[in-house]
């Protein structure tokens, strides 16, 4: 290759552009195949595709997939990032050296008003005629060589992006584009307009502002409002005498300045497209038309919505969570394996069992979620239900600034926030999307469900009974909506300043969605997921790990043991030497071989006996004896109210399992010992000693400092608040929401010092503001990871301040409200 | 133009299935850039298909396409009556 060849400068840069769903990223992908990368514009959160492109010849072009939009009047931020690449404003992404304008050519004169009005720059252009294989169906016939002719001789290449129809030919003309350069000639203005943009020139010259090129004096004279304007620094006052000036001169020559743009391209492009598409015979249309009489339906509409809706949801909620129990099982093997691996270094083993694993298992549940919900997001919105599902339910959301187009994400975040982040990208109008990405973590989602049991199974049940439980539970959820709701009200009326997108929405034809293209998205969002939040996720749960494992000096573990085994001789009437002789022989290896003593057997019999000393074990060995089915054997077990001392098969079992028992007596001291240590090493933690100190900030609400620390381990994840209560009760990280014995001891504890003492902890209002703080505060990294991919990381500070902030006020409501009563 | 007998109303207040003709619109807010830049302009025909089951908003053809839209933001088009046909393209 010759060494001065142009790529050798830089490889050529082309723009794809077009209206919204004409196929763009159709086109791209057909194009670049999987060599593309995704990432963010600088400083906004529009996000930018890029992709290699090899041109016949063997030429690399980047090939970049800019958002869609119907007009250069930069009204949305994906708008401006358009025209900001367009014209080369974006540090780091100089003017694209030829645009590929994308068009629908079912609706040829609407999309190439977009086309008339970027000729307008002087890039090097050319048409792709997408979709023609619809257009085909609808009877409209395309003279692509006479469209190429009245456009300046500029390539014009009818394509079927999704059926790979047209792609070599697409190729080529790029090819061919970057040669030749040829430029869609600019319309010819009517003489009023020449004349206002040449007021407008001289004028902002000579109040001192920049030169600006045409296509940007255009911006200003046509558009209400632009962004323009903010570049030129220039006294405003003056620009809006001259801008008012010009508009003036439009208005002279018998046009509105607000309308005369679209007008006056639109009447061009009329004549562009006379005698080039023979319009549309309206057969092929019905199909839609036909199954819309069904699905805006006033009833059978709403019904069939109804049902959808809650398919979509059951999935997210349930079916995830069988994939998440094959991850937890597999994180829970990973973690027993490497416990077993790293026996002789405690910091390590704790380190990777509890840090790394616990922190991959940690975000790698959420993929399920995002998976499943993008997959009925990609099915939605391909299939063209998604703008019927806004259509149907924008009212209920348009009165507080929101739009139908919320609605599944807010739905979704029922199961769980983070997948319901991400699919607010469906969602255009920026203002809604900030705002409906700020109040899906109120929704209260399926990790808040084990506090809520706990607290209502532990405390609530034994007072009110089983439905007024469950009435709190409904209760619970809907408290999040409750405050969601003015939350979205205020801060699009009074905090968001930007102004709201029109809610105008295309209804695109239905049709089926393409596997390809639904596996595509689920496959980027979840790679998106952990490659950008995933490593948020993970260091959050390094660190809650570390702060919650250091110092673990070992006079905590000596003086646990210390008060240990003078308690129970004190309890015993024994000695100390004695307990801790105890101490010292409670293993299960002593009791192995205290047993081989007794009864004369082997060692490995008095395993596998043990292994054996199960209820299940039991089962199985009579079912094996008497030929019967372990159903049978369970029924009969259950006769007589199962009493050993009445049914002979349920004494059998008692001493069956009698060995099992006689171990678990055995290794008590032991394990009991090592819950409260593990207890004392997370009080005498860093987070345990901050939680200590913290707990004044939380006595307003009634929590005593095992809430309090509980609280701060559960800011990573709300949901190892059970586990960490678990484990300051001294019972070990195992306990779960089900666990009588955490019950037992929560309702036990009592306050041990301050004016309470002696009092019990968790009474009522307790109760109801820990579950109301729970509902509503910002306890899960993940979310917060997301949210600082999605909107930024302020975003993601003011949600965490504002929903903890929230969450302590409605707690301390709760406890000094309770308390009146 | 025939300015007795031409009957005015706005865009939302057609009955369902009933075209108008487009005589003007407001254009300073961003909805009417976006109809605009859309094709509706004066002149052209438009359809009023349907109203959502929640009464807000409605669904309305012009130049080949179906485009939703809330009823406080089509006020501002106002339309002139013609019998109930389907929209052929613009005029
Ligand atoms: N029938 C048909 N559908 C297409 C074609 N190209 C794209 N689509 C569909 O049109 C929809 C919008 O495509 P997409 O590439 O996301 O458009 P974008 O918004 O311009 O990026 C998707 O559902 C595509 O499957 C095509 O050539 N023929
Ligand atoms: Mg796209």
């Amino acid at each position: 290759m010759d060494a001065a060849s142009p790529q050798d400068a830089h490889s050529p840069r082309i723009a794809l552009i077009g209206n919204p769903n004409t196929g763009k990223s159709t086109l791209f992908n057909a194009l670049t195949g999987l060599r593309q990368r995704v990432g963010n514009y600088p400083g906004v959160t529009v996000s930018k595709k890029s992709g290699a492109l090899i041109l016949p010849g063997g030429v690399r072009a980047e090939l970049i997939d800019l958002p869609g939009l119907y007009s250069l009047a930069a009204a949305s931020l994906d708008e401006r990032v358009v025209i900001d690449v367009l014209c080369g404003h974006l540090s780091g992404t100089p003017v694209p050296d030829a645009i590929v304008c994308v068009v629908d050519s079912t609706n040829l004169l609407r999309n190439l008003f977009l086309a008339s009005q970027v000729a307008e720059l002087g890039i090097p252009m050319m048409l792709v005629l997408n979709q023609v294989d619809v257009s085909r169906k609808f009877g409209v016939q395309i003279d692509t060589a006479k469209l190429s002719e009245r456009l300046g001789g500029i390539p014009v290449v009818a394509a079927s992006a999704w059926h790979g129809e047209g792609i070599p030919e697409v190729r080529a003309a790029i090819a061919t584009l970057l040669e030749k350069k040829t430029r869609m000639p600019r319309i010819a203005w009517h003489a009023c307009v020449q004349e206002a943009l040449d007021i407008l020139r001289s004028g902002l010259e000579r109040a001192g502002a920049h030169p600006l090129p045409v296509p940007e004096l255009q911006r200003v004279l046509f558009d209400t409002t632009t962004p323009v304007l903010d570049r030129i620094q220039c006294d405003a006052h003056a620009v809006e005498r001259i801008v008012a000036a010009a508009r003036e001169c439009i208005r002279r020559g018998g046009f509105n300045p607000f309308a005369a743009e679209p007008v006056l391209h639109y009447e061009r492009l009329k004549h562009v497209l006379d005698g080039v598409a023979t319009t549309r015979t309206d057969g092929a249309h019905t199909f839609t038309q036909r199954l819309d009489r069904i699905l805006l339906n006033r009833v059978l509409g709403t019904f069939i919505f109804f049902v959808s809706m809650t398919a979509v949801f059951a999935s997210v909620f349930w079916l995830a969570a069988i994939p998440q129990g094959w991850i937890e099982t597999g994180i829970g093997w990973l973690g027993n394996t490497a416990e077993k691996w790293l026996e002789g270094s405690p910091i390590l083993q704790s380190l990777v069992t509890k840090g790394v694993i616990d922190g991959v298992g940690a975000f790698m549940s959420f993929l399920p979620q995002i998976l499943i919900l993008f997959f009925f997001v990609a099915v939605l919105e391909d299939s063209g239900y998604m703008a019927r599902a806004a259509f149907l339910m924008d009212k209920l959301f348009s009165w507080c600034g929101l739009n139908g187009k919320c609605f599944v994400p807010m739905l979704s975040g029922y199961a769980c926030a983070i997948p319901s982040v991400m699919a607010t990208r469906t969602i255009e109008d920026p203002k809604s999307r900030l705002a409906t990405i700020f109040i899906i973590p109120f929704m209260s989602c399926s990790a808040r469900l084990p506090v809520y049991s706990l607290m209502i199974g532990a405390f609530l049940v034994p007072k009110i009974g089983t439905l007024n439980g469950g009435l709190v539970m409904v209760a619970m959820y809907l408290l999040g909506l409750i405050v969601a709701i003015p939350t979205a009200w205020v801060f699009t009326r009074f905090i968001l300043k930007t102004r709201s997108q029109p809610f105008v929405l295309e209804m695109p034809r239905y049709q089926v969605p393409k596997p390809r293209d639904v596996l595509l998205r689920m496959a980027q969002s979840g790679w998106e997921f952990v490659r950008r939040a995933g490593t948020i996720i993970f260091a959050i749960t390094i660190i809650v790990w570390a702060l919650l494992y250091f110092p673990h000096a070992d006079e905590v573990a000596l003086s646990t043991k210390k008060t240990f085994v003078a308690e129970r001789a004190k309890d015993a009437g024994k000695k100390v030497e004695e307990i801790e002789a105890i101490l010292e022989k409670a293993t299960r290896e002593e009791f192995i071989a205290g047993q081989v003593k007794q009864t004369g057997k082997k060692a490995e019999e008095i395993e596998a006996a043990l292994e054996k000393a199960t209820r299940e074990g039991f089962i199985e060995e009579k079912a094996k004896e008497t030929g019967k089915a372990p159903e049978e054997i369970e029924e009969a077990l259950e006769a007589d109210g199962g009493d050993p001392k009445k049914n002979k098969l349920a004494a059998a079992l008692k001493q069956h399992i009698a060995l099992a028992a006689a171990l678990e007596a055995h290794i008590e001291p032991a394990a009991s010992l090592e819950k409260q240590t593990e207890a004392a090493f997370v009080e005498h933690s860093y987070l345990g000693r901050f939680g200590k100190l913290l707990q004044p900030v939380f006595d307003p609400a009634g929590f005593d400092w095992k809430i309090t620390i509980g609280v701060l381990a559960s800011f990573p994840a709300r949901e190892v608040i059970v586990s960490t209560l678990g484990i300051t009760y001294s019972l070990g990280g195992e306990a779960d929401e089900e666990s009588d014995d955490l019950k037992k001891a929560m309702a036990e504890s009592v306050w041990t010092s301050g004016p309470r003492i002696g009092k019990p902890i968790f009474t009522i209002p307790v109760v109801f503001g820990i579950m109301a703080f729970f509902a509503l505060c910002s306890q899960c990294g993940a979310t917060l990871a997301t949210i600082t991919k999605e909107a930024g990381w302020r975003w993601a500070v003011a949600s965490f301040f504002y929903m903890t902030s929230l969450a302590w006020v409605i707690a301390v409501l709760c406890y000094q409200v309770g308390n009146l009563f | 133009m025939k300015s007795q007998n031409i009957v005015t109303t706005t865009l939302p207040a057609l009955s369902i299935g009933q075209t108008g003709r487009v005589v003007q619109l407001h254009t300073r807010r961003p909805v009417d850039q976006r109809l605009l830049a859309l094709g509706l302009m004066p002149g052209m025909l438009v359809r009023l298909v349907r109203t959502a089951p929640l009464g807000d908003p409605i669904e309305v053809e012009f130049q080949n396409q179906n485009v939703s839209l809330r009823k406080a933001e089509a006020e501002s088009v106002e339309v002139e009556l013609l019998p109930a046909t389907p929209p052929s393209s613009g005029a």
